[in-house]
């Protein structure tokens, strides 16, 4: 079992999609939001998930596949 | 196979229990500390130790220093900073780093010129340059990963890593090699031939990633999690970021104890930005500038704002890759990532860390934020190296067209004390302007020289 923190970032179209409980229910991940912010045209979450390491990563590519950006926690983690 | 993965993992907790016997040594033997408290979430307020962490872990938000500046009051001074190394380790009073034996090759102290040329040119008769790209790997990175190198050691790291799209790479590896430890250093495998050799020269583990800008973002990321070394960029970050401040430190200190009406800074995760408005604030509350009285520095150290800091601050983005530029011109309260597709690849950073922050900075500065077209980024570079003889990568294209612009707008006046930050080497993004080699091609005899003469003329 491992953890993986991310962040998730839905466009205005994305919104009303239960994307964390679909998530949770397609993959044998535990979703932990820590922190989220919803505007007009887009919403934000910061999240734990928990499981096998391949369970995470499908569920990643998955969540990808919807069209919800998928980042590392605090921005990019490359620098100039 | 099985034994050779066996090996690996065993190296690997290996190293990892020798990073902690070392961190618990290191600390035993440190006799002096930076005048810090620890760390703070910048979202939820929660305090942790000064440890190697970024991340609060309640509510995933960033972690900052916290300063003891009622100490700090005490001993930092105009005198004592002067009486100080010509680096940026003569504020070290104001850095989170024990600054007595630190990693240092001589970043900072760089040179503030007048510029007459391009002031002339663009209508700005109080125009100065900061000319950062003079550093010894020749950017502003050495600032800050020389910080975060010395705090690395003060844990008890003995590797040093870092992400990087190019200078970064370079002021690491160059740090690691002063600091006689490993330096360990991920890029993209497209990155302009400069800045590998500028990194390669000083024999780091090179990692050349093939892959999208995303897919080395997380590969680096996951990295982090699993090896004992410091990330300088990703554990360290508390740490290294401060080293920026420096860049206001300077500036004020150059122009004698004062801060300027203007200051145009290029832009990619909009950390830099950020603490240079920290650093002329820190300055100002200390009572470190000339005619300002100190203040408290309020509930929160990392806005405050000391009300003679009237700088505007004006960030500037390649528009291939400008989320904060963006959000502000749209007046957004997020900031939505990008895919980076610019020439500036320095300040190509698609999703910023500190983007909600440095739009909160440009709003109480009064300041602006502006996309510089690709097409104008070479033009900048020209520009600068035409009228001031400075050669600068990308970014400072980007910043001299920003600034060009500025003043052609109106909103910096002709004799606002204008500073703009040139922060990156020319010599490391040369594919960018090969088209100006065009020399007169002749033959070695007088007659030949004189027709191409004549003909040039």
């Amino acid at each position: 079992m491992g953890k993986q923190r991310v962040k998730f970032t839905f466009e205005e179209t994305l919104v009303k999609q239960p994307v964390i409980y679909e998530l949770g229910k397609k993959f044998k991940i535990i979703t932990n939001i820590r922190r989220a912010e919803v505007g007009e045209k887009v919403g934000w979450v910061t999240l734990e998930l928990e499981g096998e390491e391949q369970e995470i990563q499908s569920g990643l590519e998955w969540v990808s596949s919807t069209g919800v950006r998928v980042d590392p926690l605090g921005g990019d983690v490359i620098d100039g | 196979m099985l034994c050779y993965y066996h090996r690996q993992a065993f190296d690997r907790d290996l190293e990892v229990i020798w990073a902690y016997v070392s961190a618990f040594l290191a600390r035993r033997k440190l006799t002096a500390v930076a005048f810090i408290n620890g760390l703070k979430c910048r979202e939820c307020g929660r305090e942790y130790p000064a440890e190697p962490l970024n991340v609060c872990e309640f509510c995933f938000g960033p972690l900052e220093v916290v300063y003891d500046y009622a100490t700090i009051s005490e001993v930092v001074s105009q005198d004592s900073i002067a009486k100080g190394p010509l680096s940026i380790w003569r504020y070290k009073d104001l850095l989170p780093a024990e600054g007595d034996d630190p990693v240092d090759i001589m970043a900072g102290y760089t040179p503030l010129i007048k510029a007459r040329g391009l002031g002339k040119q663009l209508g700005l008769n109080n125009l100065y340059i900061k000319n950062d790209s003079v550093n010894p790997s020749f950017s502003f990175k050495d600032r800050v990963v020389s910080v975060a190198a010395t705090k690395a050691l003060e844990f008890g790291y003995n590797t040093i890593a870092c992400a990087s799209t190019g200078n970064l790479a370079c002021s690491v590896a160059a740090h690691s090699a002063r600091a006689g430890v490993r330096a360990v250093v991920f890029i993209p495998s497209d990155l302009e031939r400069g800045k590998i050799v500028g990194a390669a020269i000083y024999n780091p583990i090179l990692v050349s990633v093939d892959g999208s800008y995303d897919q080395v973002n997380r590969l680096c990321s996951e990295l982090a999690d699993d090896y004992p070394w410091a990330f300088v960029n990703i554990n360290m970050r508390p740490y290294y970021a401060e080293g920026s401040k420096t860049l206001g430190y300077e500036v004020a200190e150059q122009l004698g104890w004062r801060l300027p009406d203007h200051v145009v800074v290029p832009s990619a995760s909009g950390a830099m930005f950020t603490k240079i408005w920290k650093g002329f604030n820190e300055l100002a509350c200390l009572g470190l500038l000339d005619g300002v009285d100190s203040s408290s520095f309020g509930v929160d150290q990392n806005t405050a704002h000391h009300p003679a800091v009237t700088t505007k601050m004006h960030m500037q983005q390649a528009e291939g890759c400008s989320p904060i530029a963006y959000a502000w011109a749209n007046n957004q309260s997020q900031v939505m990532a990008v895919q980076p597709n610019s020439l500036a690849k320095s300040l190509a950073i698609g999703n910023p860390a500190d983007g909600i922050y440095a739009i909160k900075v440009i709003e109480k500065s009064q300041g602006s934020a502006y996309a510089v077209p690709e097409s104008e980024i070479v033009n900048g570079i020209k520009l600068l190296a035409e009228t001031e003889g400075i050669f600068t990568e990308t970014a400072g294209g980007v910043t001299v067209s920003g600034l060009k612009n500025l003043a052609e707008s109106g909103a910096i006046k002709p004799d606002d004390l204008t500073v703009v930050y040139i922060t990156g080497n020319g010599l490391k993004t040369i594919e960018a302007v090969e088209e100006v080699v065009n020399p007169l091609a002749i033959k070695p005899s007088m007659r030949s020289f004189e027709e191409m003469f004549e003909g040039a003329k």
